[in-house]
């Protein structure tokens, strides 16, 4: 239908995931700059294409794929969860478990990737399911203590059970991100070495990012069509009224154990990818702190919107590295100590250790918090912020923006 | 009213093997010291409208809760077609065929219309979490399929231009109106609305009275109302029971309601009698 964008002939394409053509334009420019980072192609996003970057824009994407697990427990079914990171640390394990080598002294029986990714998202699953029936009889904020409590069991358990773990502040080393059908001594596809796809020079690195960057994608995709069917109707319809839509037709408890079934399975697929991406994790890595970055994610991002997490995961992921920048940055302006920006930037940034300064860029002397306070001071902030003025989080902002264009130049 | 709701309509005109769609017997219901029902009974036929009339606080609601299992009474039979409800969970009731809407609103306020009338058909739909995540054959199939029958359901209510927004956005007629919908998208024998025109004005209470009648008369479904505005009740109810402080006071056809001096009592209070 030329002309008119929004008239659809058949529900088929009024109910498609891209059934506008920006929305088409837009994913498609989106997939462009995701294959060509690496290979620098770009004017002005060059600098993605660095070994530390690309670094961070892997862990985005597994972040992404733990984060669209937490959102259709806490986004879709409005259930909300602090045990994010103890499904996660159980999908590292079982991954160590399955996929760690055979002959060292841990657990480890040694099998391919094909085998440990999956079982890492099954087990984690299971594991949900199993302490599912007794989270899921509590809401709200009894819920979240309920689910906090499993964070420390794990912590404890993870510390304790060192022929799995390594033990505390130990660790191990976590299974390489390759491909081999069985137990061949080379692998078939590495990706962690450099070599030559298509005729191309390929980092190491950048074969990472390739990969996690696909399975993002993968489950992105999944989540959206779950977001959209029956399931996922039947989850949001629990957050939003649930004794209207057990009246519905909607059996509470088995959708509940459900969400947080499929939660889990994405928090321990994301977790056995991390602590493989990572290389050697210890065991206190599985901390609250892991699942309050992904409360932070949701809420930044937007809850309940696949888009929201997302967004949230590249904004928690690259903060602390945007933050360190712009630091950086003002300390130099403070050390040239020239004009007004020079004045200004000296305020915020203690120089010496007399030097008073809200930041100090100095390791552990003097006043002022450090680059790493000065992130979870603004996470806190975030939080706090999104909360009270958009509740929908950058999804949201999107949101507004997308609809000021629709009407423009008339305000609606 | 057109399409699929129809074809059901004719499939449910078959030969029946029980005596009445619902017979509710003798329930008692009690919350610690305070009796909400004591000891009212009623049945409802294919196709009928029956209403459920009396005071604030006699018990209407509680009754829906007890048809719909949300509240187990300590005595009495809920029988569906013959086979007793007692100790099935609310969605199984809603599986048999008994939908409802709510006296104060209970849509999804953060789900479109389509979405939430969909959810209506959440039971007659089947495909699990895998077939949808992956959205192909069967799965999409289905969200298609169901998406005409909500879009019929739209075009008879007459919400065609609200279908994409949240419904907490919505005026609350419309709300009201998407309350029906989504009742009527469960595909339901039996229908209980829970005073459907409280709070709306002359014209929207016509507006709903026009769609209960159709739902009656056209698809054949069986409604139990609960109302205060004693206009569209006795305009419209084949059978009225009134019910005071949980007890049943009179039940027949609304003329004879009228003239009963139990219901007057009730309504108007009664002069003291002395000895």
């Amino acid at each position: 239908m030329k002309g008119r964008p929004l008239l659809y002939t058949s529900y088929e394409a009024d109910q498609g995931l891209l059934n506008t053509t920006s929305k088409k334009v837009m994913l498609g420019l989106f997939l462009l700059v995701l294959v060509t980072i690496p290979f620098q192609v770009i004017p002005g996003l060059q600098f993605l294409g660095q070994a530390d970057w690309l670094r961070l824009l892997s862990t985005t994407a597994i972040f992404a794929i733990g984060a669209l697990g937490l959102n259709i427990l806490t986004g879709l079914a409005g259930q909300v969860s602090l045990g994010h990171a103890f499904f996660m640390g159980v999908g590292a394990y079982t991954a160590v478990w399955l996929g760690g080598p055979e002959d060292g002294p841990l657990l480890g029986l040694g099998l391919p990737i094909w085998i440990w990714l999956p079982a890492a998202g099954i087990v984690a699953a299971l594991i949900g399911v199993a302490v599912g029936p007794t989270a899921v009889r509590v809401r709200g904020l009894y819920l979240a203590i309920v689910t906090l409590g499993l964070v420390f069991i794990g912590d404890y358990l993870f510390r304790n059970w060192a022929s799995l773990t390594g033990g505390a502040q130990v660790g191990r080393d976590f299974p390489p991100l390759e491909f081999r059908w069985w137990k061949e001594e080379v692998p078939v596809i590495d990706f962690t070495t450099p070599s030559t796809w298509f005729g191309l020079e390929v980092s190491g690195i950048a074969k990472t990012f390739f990969l996690l960057a696909l399975l993002a994608g993968v489950y992105t995709l999944l989540a959206k069509n779950l977001q959209r069917t029956r399931v996922g109707r039947a989850f949001m319809s629990i957050r939003d009224r649930d004794i209207a839509a057990e009246i519905m037709g909607v059996n509470e408890f088995a959708y509940k154990l459900l969400a947080f079934g499929i939660s889990s399975f994405y928090a321990g697929i994301a977790g056995a990818l991390l602590a493989s991406f990572l290389t050697r994790v210890i065991p206190e890595q599985w901390n609250l702190f892991l699942s309050v970055q992904f409360i932070a994610i949701i809420l930044i991002g937007g809850a309940g919107t696949v888009t929201g997490a997302l967004l949230g995961s590249a904004f928690v992921v690259l903060l602390p590295r945007i933050v360190q920048n712009f630091t950086l940055w003002l300390q130099s302006l403070a050390l040239e100590g020239e004009g007004l920006l020079g004045a200004i930037a000296n305020v915020f940034i203690a120089t010496s250790q007399t030097d008073f300064g809200l930041i100090n860029t100095m390791a552990g002397v003097g006043p002022g918090l450090s680059v790493a306070q000065l992130n979870l001071v603004l996470y806190g902030l975030l939080i706090i912020g999104f909360l009270i003025f958009e509740p929908l989080g950058l999804f949201g902002i999107w949101l507004r923006i997308r609809n000021y264009w629709k009407g423009w130049p008339f305000t609606y | 009213m057109s399409g699929k709701l129809l074809e059901r309509r004719a499939e449910r005109s078959g030969p029946k093997d029980y005596d009445h769609l619902l017979d509710v017997t003798d329930i008692h219901l009690a919350f610690k010291g305070v009796k909400a029902i004591a000891g009212v009974s009623f049945h409802v036929d294919d196709g009928e409208l029956f209403a459920i009339i009396g005071p604030n606080g006699a018990g209407k609601t509680s009754l829906f809760n007890v048809v719909n299992q949300v509240y187990e009474p300590q005595q009495g039979d809920v029988r569906w077609k013959g086979e007793s409800l007692m100790g099935l969970k609310p969605n199984e009731t809603a599986e048999r065929g008994i939908a409802r809407t709510f006296q104060n609103i209970a849509l999804f306020p953060h789900m479109t219309v389509i979405e939430n009338l969909l959810t209506g058909r959440h039971v007659r739909m089947r495909s699990s979490w895998l077939a949808g995540s992956v959205w192909l054959g069967k799965a999409k199939r289905e969200e298609i399929e169901n998406r005409e029958i909500v879009e019929d359901i739209i075009d008879f209510l007459e919400i065609e231009q609200w279908r994409k927004y949240p419904v907490g956005l919505l005026p609350y007629g419309i709300q009201k109106r998407v309350e029906l919908g989504r009742a009527l998208a469960m595909d339901p024998e039996l229908l209980m609305l829970d005073e459907p025109v409280a709070g709306m004005n002359l014209e929207e209470t016509e507006d709903m009275a026009r769609f209960i009648l159709d739902v009656q008369d056209e698809l054949g479904i069986a409604i139990i109302l609960v109302e205060h505005d004693m206009g569209l009740v006795m305009d419209i109810a084949d059978r009225i029971l009134v019910v005071d402080f949980g007890k049943p006071i009179a039940e027949g056809t609304p003329s004879s309601v009228q003239k009963n001096p139990n219901v007057v009592k009730a309504y108007l209070g009664e002069e003291v009698e002395t000895v």
